[in-house]
C-alpha cells in the first residue's frame, strides 16, 4: 500500500512556489535562452517539472517558450512589479541600452504601455522590478558586462546590468547580482546557478559564493588554459601555426590563458564541443573587457610573444627528453615472448624443466 | 486624430459595425521581438488591417566599421541567437571572396556538416516546441473546442507510421512539457546540437570557423559521434513526418476554407546553401556556376515561376527601402563605396554595399514611423517593381526553388522540376523511405509549417551525402583544413547562404585593411518589414491581411490564434525581436471599408 497526498522521503521547501520572470529584451540575441533550451544538467524540464528535490515549484516566464502571448503574458510582468507576484528571481538578458542620450523614442523596449500608447522601454522594466525581485541573474555576457552590443563605436551607450544599478546593488533579500556571463552562456553553467539559488531559498544552500566580478566562484574560478587539453602542447612549446593544427592555439589568437571560463572542461553540450580544445581560439567572451580587448580575434595576445618564447625554449627540451622516454615505454618488457624459457625474474620451483 | 497613433486605428468615430483593434505585443515562442497590431471585422471574420513592429536597436553595421576584416564572423554570429553559425558561415564566405581564399574541401564538408545539423536543430525545436504549441491539445480546445472534438474522433492515416492513434493524440502528444512529443523533441533539439557542435565547437555562435577553412580536427571519432546521432535523426524523421502530414491534413480538411490562413502572393526567395568545394571558388566572376552548384538551389520564384537561379543578378537586384523605420535616408549623401560589381555591372545606391545606416529614436507612430526593422526589396527588372519578397520561413522558398530548378540529384535527394524526393536509408527499426515533397497550390501558414518538416528530412539526407564525401578525403589523408590568406588593403565580397529562416547575405566593404562598410540581411528583415516608401506592406503584414479567422471565441476572448499561426509561420526571428500584444479589444468606430485606412500607410 502506498501512502498519497503525503510527502516522507525528502523535506520541503519552506518556499513553496517561486517565479522566475526572465527579460530577453535587452540588447541580445536570445541567445541565451535558446542555450538553456540545450541544458540537461539540470535541464528546463527538470525544473519545471519538479524533478529535484526538497525545492519549490518553479514557474518560468520567458518569452522563447511561453504558452501566453501578448497581454497574457505581459500579466505577469504587471503583476511582478505590482508586487503581486512574490516571490521571483529576475532574470536579464542582453546588454541595457542607455535611454537618456537622445530625444525621444527607445532602443529596446517590451509591452506597451496603456497610458500613452508607447513602448515599454526595458530599462522602465527594470526600474520596477528590481525592486521587487528576490534576486537577480544576469545571463550571459551582454547583460553581465555590456558584451558585444556596448563594443567600441556603438550608437546604444550599451553597458552591462551592474553597470546601470550599480555595483553595490542588493536585493531586498541582500543578494548581490549574480552574473553567469558567456556568449553565449554555456547551457549548464546558467541551469545549474538557477539551481543553485532554488537550493539557496529552499534553505537548503549557504549563500552563493562569487568573486568580485559577481561569478559563481566554482564556474570561473579557473582559466579556460587550466582546463585545456592542449595545454600540453603549451607546456612542451608546441604552439599550431596555423588554423586547422591540434596543437595550442595561442600563436594563433587564443587568449585562454588568460580567460576565467570553464568550457574546456566541461565542454558545451554533454562534454561534446568547446573552444580551444576543439580548435576555436578563445576570443574572451566570457569577460568584461569583451570584445575590444581580444580583438583583432585572430592575432597573438600582445602578452603570449613572450610567455611563448621562455616556454619555447625549455619546452623544446622537454619535449626531445619525453619522446626518448615515449619511445621505451611504447615498447613491451623483453619477458613477454613464446621461447621455451621463463625469463620474468620468478624462480619456479615446482614445474621448472631440468 | 492625434498627431501620434499609438497603435493602427481610424479617424471615424460613429460605432457602427464590428472593426476592433487588436495587438500582440510581444509575439512569443519566436526568437526575438515583435509586435503585430491589427485591425480586425468580426462580422466579416477577417483582418482588414496589420501592421508589425520591432522594439529593439542594436546598431552592428555601425560598430563594426574600421574593425579587422576578420573579425566580422565572430561579431555578426552575435546578431542572431538560434541561427547565429548561420551569420558566421555566411560571413566567411564573403570573407573569403574578399580575400581571394578557398578553403580545402573537407573544410566545406566540415561547415556543411555542421550547417545541416543547424537546420536539423532549429527547424525541429521551432516546429514543435514552439510552433506546435499552436496545435496542441490545450490551444485547440481554448480557440477551436468543435475542432478538438472531431480530431478526437479522426484516425491520424499515418498511426502505423507515428504511433498516434488519432489526431487528438497527436495534439496532446504536442502540449507543452506535458506532451510526449514535446519533451521528445527537446531531446532531439539536444543531440542535433551535440552534431553541430561537433563540426563548429559550439552552439549557437561557433568557434571552429575562420575564412580560409575550419579548426576543427578531423578525426574519424568526430564522424563516428556525427553519424550515430545521425541516424537516430533519421529514424526520428521517419515518424515525425508522416505525423505532420497527418495533423496539417486534418486542418484543411476540419477548417474548410484553410488555406486562406497567412496566404500570399507567391515571392519567394532562397540564396542558396550547402557549397560544393568541387565548383566554389568564392570567386565573384563565377558567383553563377558555383551557386548552381549549392545543394540547395538558390532562386526567385515569383507566381510560381522561377525567374532566376543566377546568384549575381539576385545580388544585383537587392534594394533597401525605408518608409515606416526609424532612420533617416542616406538618400543621396551616402557613400558609394562600389559603383561596379567584379562583372563591370552598375550597382545601385540602396544596394547593401552603398548602405549607410543613420538611426533616428523617435516615438512609435503607426501612420509614419513605427519599427527599426528597414524594408530589403528585389527590384524586379522585367516589371520595375520593388518586390516584398519573403522567405516563408526557409524550408518552403528552398524546396520551390530547388525542385524547379532540377539541379540537385544526390541520390538521397533529388530535385525533379516539380518536386523534391528525400531518400532515408534503413536504420534501427525502420526500413528505407522515399519522401516526396511536391510544390503545394498555396504560400500559406500550413504550407509554411509542412515545408519545415520536409526540409528536416531533406537536411538529414544532405548530410549522408557530406559524410560519404568527407571520409573520403580523410581515407585519403587530405585532412588540411585550413588554407592561409591575407587581408587585401581594399577589397569588396559578399556571402549568400540560407539562415535556417530564410534568405542571408553578408556585404563587405574593405578600405585600408579595416571595414569601411558591413551590412549583412537575414529573413527577418525581409519577412517583418514595414510598409516601405512606396507603400507596400511588408510579408507579415501581407499575409496577416484579409487572413480569414476561424477562431471560435470572439472578441472578448479572442486568443487570434489564426494571425498567430500566419505570422508563426513565417518562422519570425527578430533578435530584435516581434511583440504581440493582445489588447482588450477596443471597439472601432468604422464598419467594413479597410480603403478608410489606406491614407495611414503614408
Amino acid at each position: 500500500m502506498v501512502a498519497e497526498n503525503k510527502t516522507f522521503t525528502h523535506r520541503q521547501s519552506p518556499v513553496k512556489e517561486i517565479h522566475v520572470v526572465w527579460m530577453t529584451t535587452g540588447l541580445g540575441c536570445d541567445g541565451d535562452s535558446v542555450s538553456i533550451t540545450a541544458a540537461t544538467q539540470p535541464s528546463i524540464e527538470d525544473l519545471v517539472m519538479g524533478n529535484i528535490p526538497g525545492l519549490p515549484k518553479v514557474h518560468v516566464h520567458n518569452p522563447v517558450i511561453a504558452y501566453e502571448v501578448g497581454d497574457e503574458f505581459m500579466k505577469y510582468w504587471f503583476d511582478a512589479a505590482a508586487g503581486k507576484l512574490d516571490p521571483f528571481v529576475l532574470v536579464m538578458e542582453g546588454s541595457i541600452p542607455n535611454e537618456k542620450i537622445k530625444k525621444e523614442g527607445y532602443w529596446a523596449a517590451l509591452g506597451t504601455d496603456p497610458d500613452t500608447g508607447q513602448p515599454i522601454t526595458t530599462n522602465e522594466w527594470i526600474d520596477r522590478l528590481a525592486p521587487k525581485a528576490l534576486g537577480i541573474v544576469a545571463c550571459g555576457t551582454c547583460a553581465t558586462y555590456g558584451g558585444i552590443h556596448a563594443m567600441q563605436g556603438n550608437p546604444t551607450g550599451a553597458m552591462g546590468l551592474a553597470d546601470y544599478l550599480g555595483w553595490g546593488w542588493r536585493s531586498k533579500a541582500g543578494l548581490p547580482i549574480v552574473n553567469v556571463p558567456g556568449c553565449p552562456v554555456q547551457p549548464d553553467n546558467m541551469m545549474e546557478t538557477l539551481l543553485y539559488l532554488l537550493y539557496q531559498v529552499a534553505g537548503l544552500a549557504p549563500l552563493i559564493p562569487l568573486d568580485d566580478q559577481l561569478r559563481p566562484t566554482w564556474l570561473f574560478g579557473k582559466t579556460v588554459h587550466e582546463g585545456c587539453d592542449r595545454a600540453g602542447y603549451y607546456e612542451q612549446g608546441d604552439f599550431a601555426r596555423e588554423y586547422g593544427s591540434p596543437k595550442c592555439l595561442v600563436k594563433i589568437g587564443c587568449w585562454g590563458p588568460v580567460v576565467n571560463c570553464n568550457v574546456t572542461k566541461r565542454g558545451w553540450m554533454a562534454g561534446i564541443g568547446g573552444c580551444p580544445n576543439v580548435g576555436g581560439i578563445c576570443i574572451g567572451c566570457t569577460m568584461p573587457g569583451f570584445p575590444d580587448k581580444f580583438m583583432p580575434f585572430m592575432d597573438a595576445p600582445p602578452g603570449s610573444a613572450l610567455s611563448t618564447k621562455v616556454v619555447g625554449l625549455w619546452g623544446g627540451v622537454l619535449r626531445r627528453l619525453r619522446a626518448i622516454t615515449n619511445t621505451t615505454v611504447n615498447k613491451e618488457p623483453k619477458w613477454r615472448h613464446p621461447r621455451a624459457e621463463l625469463t620474468t625474474g620468478y624462480e619456479p620451483i615446482n614445474y621448472a624443466r631440468n | 486624430m492625434p498627431d501620434i497613433l499609438t497603435a493602427p486605428a481610424t479617424k471615424s468615430s460613429a460605432p457602427t459595425g464590428n472593426i476592433v483593434e487588436m495587438s500582440w505585443d510581444p509575439i512569443t515562442r519566436i526568437v526575438g521581438s515583435l509586435g503585430i497590431y491589427t485591425k480586425i471585422d468580426f462580422d466579416s471574420k477577417k483582418v482588414i488591417e496589420c501592421y508589425s513592429t520591432s522594439s529593439i536597436f542594436r546598431g552592428y553595421s555601425i560598430f563594426m566599421q574600421n574593425k579587422d576584416p576578420r573579425d566580422a564572423h565572430f561579431i555578426t554570429s552575435r546578431i542572431c541567437g538560434i541561427c547565429g553559425d548561420n551569420h558566421a558561415t555566411c560571413s566567411t564566405y564573403a570573407q573569403n571572396m574578399a580575400y581571394g581564399v578557398k578553403p580545402p574541401p573537407l573544410a566545406e564538408w566540415i561547415v556543411n556538416l555542421g550547417e545541416a545539423a543547424e537546420y536539423m536543430f532549429d527547424h525541429n525545436i521551432f516546429q514543435d516546441n514552439l510552433v506546435g504549441v499552436d496545435f496542441c491539445e490545450m490551444m485547440v480546445k481554448e480557440t477551436n473546442p468543435s475542432v478538438w472534438e472531431k480530431a478526437q474522433r479522426t484516425p491520424a492515416p499515418h498511426a502505423a507510421d507515428h504511433g498516434y492513434r488519432t489526431i487528438g493524440d497527436i495534439m496532446k502528444a504536442l502540449n507543452p512539457f506535458s506532451g510526449e512529443f514535446y519533451r521528445e523533441t527537446l531531446h532531439v533539439s539536444r543531440y542535433t546540437r551535440e552534431m553541430f557542435c561537433l563540426m563548429e565547437g559550439r552552439h549557437v555562435h561557433p568557434s571552429t570557423l575562420y575564412p580560409g577553412g575550419v579548426g576543427t580536427v578531423p578525426s574519424i571519432q568526430l564522424f563516428t559521434d556525427y553519424t550515430v546521432r545521425l541516424m537516430r535523426y533519421i529514424e526520428f524523421m521517419k515518424r515525425c513526418l508522416p505525423l505532420h502530414d497527418d495533423l496539417f491534413d486534418f486542418f484543411y480538411e476540419a477548417l474548410p476554407g484553410y488555406e486562406e490562413v497567412g496566404r500570399r502572393r507567391v515571392l519567394l526567395a532562397c540564396w542558396g546553401s550547402f557549397q560544393d568545394p568541387d565548383v566554389c571558388d568564392y570567386d565573384y566572376r563565377t558567383m553563377e556556376k558555383w551557386g548552381n552548384a549549392m545543394f540547395v538551389t538558390p532562386g526567385i520564384v515569383i507566381d510560381g515561376q522561377l525567374v532566376t537561379t543566377n546568384l549575381v543578378d539576385i545580388n544585383l537586384g537587392i534594394r533597401i527601402l525605408l518608409g515606416s523605420s526609424y532612420y533617416d535616408d542616406w538618400g543621396d549623401n551616402g557613400e558609394v563605396f562600389v559603383k561596379n560589381d567584379p562583372l563591370g555591372n552598375p550597382v545601385d545606391r540602396r544596394h547593401p554595399w552603398n548602405q549607410t545606416t543613420i538611426p533616428k529614436p523617435q516615438k512609435r507612430n503607426f501612420a509614419d514611423k513605427y519599427t527599426w526593422v528597414m524594408s530589403p526589396r528585389w527590384l524586379d527588372k522585367r516589371t520595375g517593381d520593388h518586390l516584398a519578397m519573403d522567405t516563408g520561413g526557409g524550408p518552403i522558398a528552398r524546396l520551390w526553388a530547388t525542385a524547379l530548378a532540377k539541379l540537385v540529384n544526390i541520390g538521397y535527394v533529388e530535385s525533379t522540376g516539380h518536386s523534391v524526393k528525400i531518400r532515408l536509408p534503413k536504420t534501427a527499426l525502420k526500413g528505407e523511405v522515399e519522401f516526396e515533397w511536391k510544390i503545394p497550390k498555396w504560400s500559406n501558414a500550413i504550407e509554411r509549417d509542412r515545408a519545415r518538416t520536409y526540409f528536416q528530412a531533406y537536411s538529414a539526407a544532405c548530410a549522408l551525402h557530406f559524410l560519404d564525401k568527407a571520409l573520403k578525403e580523410v581515407y585519403a589523408g587530405r585532412t588540411a583544413t585550413f588554407t592561409p590568406f591575407k587581408v587585401p588593403d581594399e577589397a569588396i565580397g559578399c556571402g549568400f547562404h540560407e539562415a535556417v529562416r530564410g534568405v542571408l547575405s553578408h556585404h563587405m566593404v574593405i578600405r585600408k585593411g579595416k571595414i569601411a562598410n558591413y551590412h549583412p540581411y537575414p529573413p527577418t528583415p525581409w519577412n517583418a518589414n514595414p510598409r516601405d516608401v512606396y507603400g507596400t506592406p511588408g510579408p507579415y503584414e501581407d499575409a496577416v491581411q484579409n487572413t480569414p479567422i476561424f477562431e471560435e471565441n470572439g472578441p472578448d476572448k479572442f486568443k487570434g490564434i489564426d494571425i498567430m499561426r500566419a505570422v508563426r509561420s513565417f518562422d519570425p526571428c527578430l533578435p530584435c525581436g516581434v511583440h504581440m500584444y493582445l489588447g482588450n479589444g477596443k471597439v472601432l468606430q468604422q464598419k467594413h471599408t479597410p480603403t478608410a485606412f489606406a491614407g495611414l500607410a503614408h
